[in-house]
């Protein structure tokens, strides 16, 4: 920044705090998105007592850490925690984008890698006649996907 | 501020957890609380062993599986509270053979009782449980060596266990565990209230409570 002078300093770095309170506000939101759903995996499988099926343990695998490790990056607000956030959130939408072409049919069930104890494509639940939790799951990778790839596009527009 | 933000999410979203799991398990005792009054049958059919004086006001219901460790190592407390209480408790227990091949298990059991030797039969069972169900794996051929030790006549002990008079039983008792939430052994009832947590103490409160409600001291 040193090549700067005095003026342009001050324009590029009201501008960061600017972007950085809309940046912080978006990954906030993408924490929120994924503590819900994390709170959300536990009631199914804690409260309600669903077993999760092996395909539901590895999206929980990747949806778990987000709550921790998002929050590094909210105290003090740092971009780069998509660098670490991104990989996680999208290994667990290919599994859960999986988990739902399973669910729904369009891959046959033999071809599943699930254990005999919780069949991956048991119903246990449908909120308002099509929500399941693998669709819940699959909605919100993509939702904390899309918050986070607008964060880092973000970055480059600046 | 962020740091509010943050806090104040946070705290809220594990209050609405916390409240929403205390408004389903009380939604669920009040449900199974209606069906103990309705339809008392799930929790006791005739064909269910039963331990304990007829006369007694609390009925402790548990649903058991002969290859389940918990249910063993649990067993001797169980029998320690209803000595406790003479007289108060009634045992009634009920299958939910879980693991795979613990059936078989079921149905010795049911033979057995046509000797009369139920009890010193699941005494048996559970004591070398640790040899024939390791690693939660029940073997049929290892239960046999142990079964004389509890005076029965195996030959036909062979020849009963294969009514399907059992068969349908065992099938009513999973059906009924469906029905009441039982996904895990042993899962407990005290006068169809149904045991939240999983624990000794909190199962000494529930029988307590029902005690007090049912005896006046």
């Amino acid at each position: 920044m040193s090549k700067y002078c005095l003026p342009w300093r001050i324009i590029i770095m009201s501008s960061t705090v600017q972007t950085s309170t809309f940046g912080w506000t978006i990954l906030f939101l993408s924490w929120l998105m994924a503590s819900i759903a994390t709170l959300g995996s536990l009631y199914f499988s804690e409260v309600m007592q669903f077993p999760p099926c092996v395909l539901c343990w590895y999206q929980r695998v990747c949806l778990f850490p987000l709550v921790i490790i998002i929050p590094a990056g909210l105290f003090p607000f740092d971009k780069g925690i998509v660098r670490y956030a991104l990989p996680l959130t999208l290994a667990g939408w290919l599994t859960a984008a999986y988990h739902n072409l399973l669910y729904t049919g369009v891959i046959p069930k033999s071809l599943q890698p699930c254990s005999k104890g919780v069949s991956c494509t048991e119903d246990y639940i449908t909120l308002f006649g099509f929500l399941t939790i693998p669709l819940l799951s699959l909605l919100t990778f993509s939702f904390v996907a899309a918050l986070l790839l607008l964060l880092i596009t973000k970055r480059r527009s600046v | 501020m962020r740091y509010i933000i943050f806090i104040v999410a946070a705290i809220s979203l594990v209050f609405a957890f916390v409240f929403a799991s205390s408004f389903y398990k009380g939604q669920q005792a009040q449900k199974i609380g209606g069906m103990a009054k309705e339809r008392a049958e799930i929790f006791v059919r005739p064909h269910s062993q039963t331990y304990g004086s007829d006369d007694a006001k609390v009925y402790l219901i548990e649903f058991m599986d002969p290859a389940c460790e918990t249910c063993s190592a649990f067993f001797p407390f169980v029998k320690q509270i209803i000595a406790a209480n003479p007289g108060r408790i009634k045992l009634v227990l009920r299958y939910a053979p879980f693991h795979d091949g613990a059936d078989y298990f079921v149905k010795i059991l049911e033979a057995a009782k046509k000797q009369g030797k139920y009890w010193e039969t699941l005494d048996v069972m559970y004591a070398t449980q640790p040899y024939w169900a390791s690693h939660h794996k029940p073997n049929p051929e290892l239960i046999w060596q142990f079964l004389p030790k509890a005076g029965l006549d195996l030959e036909k002990i062979k020849e009963d266990m294969n009514d399907p008079a059992i068969r349908q039983l065992i099938e009513q008792d999973l059906a009924d565990a469906k029905t009441l939430g039982v996904t895990k052994t042993p899962g407990f009832f005290v006068n169809g209230k149904p045991l939240q947590t999983f624990g000794d103490t909190q199962l000494i409160e529930l029988i307590d409570s029902e005690i007090r409600a049912n005896y006046v001291k």
